[in-house]
């Protein structure tokens, strides 16, 4: 069985990438490329597979879930311009494309999943809605 | 060419997540607030897919109205303004956390679904708008 937790984080981010040049990251990233950044409610959906306990009837305790993606990577995420405040993005290399949040967090969570929970669920689908209307979807199969 | 359709059914209904035998510590670290003793609510949301062929006379896998009249009967009229622990067995038993009220809907649907041309595919369960619980089968692996 397969559970889905979804959260909310609102950030902002510039797309511009240094290995182009101005005209060249215009032409790919067009408005994203505003020298000042701009900003998103991200939605991100959780998706956790495993059996149901028998004892429980649960696939994964939602708590500790939500203290695990509050943890690494809600408290980092929330509120942050993603170009300077995360790491992976701040150096200048990677681009905070939604596909590349979308990776970060779960470079996150699957690093942080062995310590969490050991010998049960795993990690299934990281899947970040940028706007309402675009959605990259992350899955470990 | 095997395709999905889903139909989507509402109910209200009330539950509590906790087993007696466990402390309170226990049962919040388990259920968090759900295990709240005195029950609580929800508007449940299901999506009932269904996997076939489109009949080749019809056009249609299944013939909603029929869909719509099996899931009315089965699952709404059992569960809709019910409190779930008290009222729809097997929960007098078996908590009724999302996941095991997924597999109780699967359950509760496989048998109208098992000729060669059409069968259940998944039982979607949203709890909330931000949890949901997706079953593949009755045995909840």
């Amino acid at each position: 069985m397969r559970v889905t937790r979804r959260y909310r984080f609102a950030a902002s981010h510039r797309l511009h990438s240094r290995r182009l040049s101005s005209e060249e990251n215009r032409q790919v990233y067009g408005k994203c490329d505003n020298p000042f950044g701009h900003g998103h409610d991200y939605v991100l959906e959780i998706s956790v597979r495993g059996p149901v306990s028998e004892e429980s009837g649960r696939v994964v305790p939602v708590r500790r879930l939500d203290e695990l993606v509050e943890r690494e990577v809600l408290r980092e995420f929330r509120y942050a311009d993603l170009n300077s405040r995360i790491q992976t993005f701040a150096a200048g290399d990677v681009v905070p494309t939604t596909e590349n949040v979308a990776r970060e967090i779960w470079r996150r969570l699957s690093r942080a999943w062995p310590g969490e929970f050991s010998d049960g669920p795993v990690l299934d689908t990281v899947r970040l809605y940028e706007t309402r209307k675009n959605v990259i979807e992350l899955t470990g199969r | 060419m095997q395709m999905l359709i889903t139909r989507k059914l509402e109910f209200s209904a009330s539950h509590v997540c906790r087993r007696p035998e466990l402390s309170e510590e226990e049962n919040r670290r388990l259920y968090g607030e759900e295990a709240s003793p005195h029950g609580h609510g929800h508007n449940f949301v299901a999506e009932i897919t269904l996997e076939g062929e489109p009949d080749p006379v019809t056009g249609m896998v299944y013939d909603l109205k029929a869909l719509n009249e099996v899931t009315q009967r089965e699952i709404v009229d059992s569960y809709d303004h019910r409190f779930l622990n008290r009222e729809v067995p097997p929960f007098d038993r078996v908590v009724p956390t999302p996941e095991n009220i997924a597999r109780d809907i699967w359950r509760r649907l496989a048998r109208h679904f098992s000729d060669a041309r059409v069968r259940l595919h998944r039982v979607r369960l949203y709890e909330t708008d931000d949890f949901y619980v997706d079953c593949f089968g009755e045995d909840g692996q």
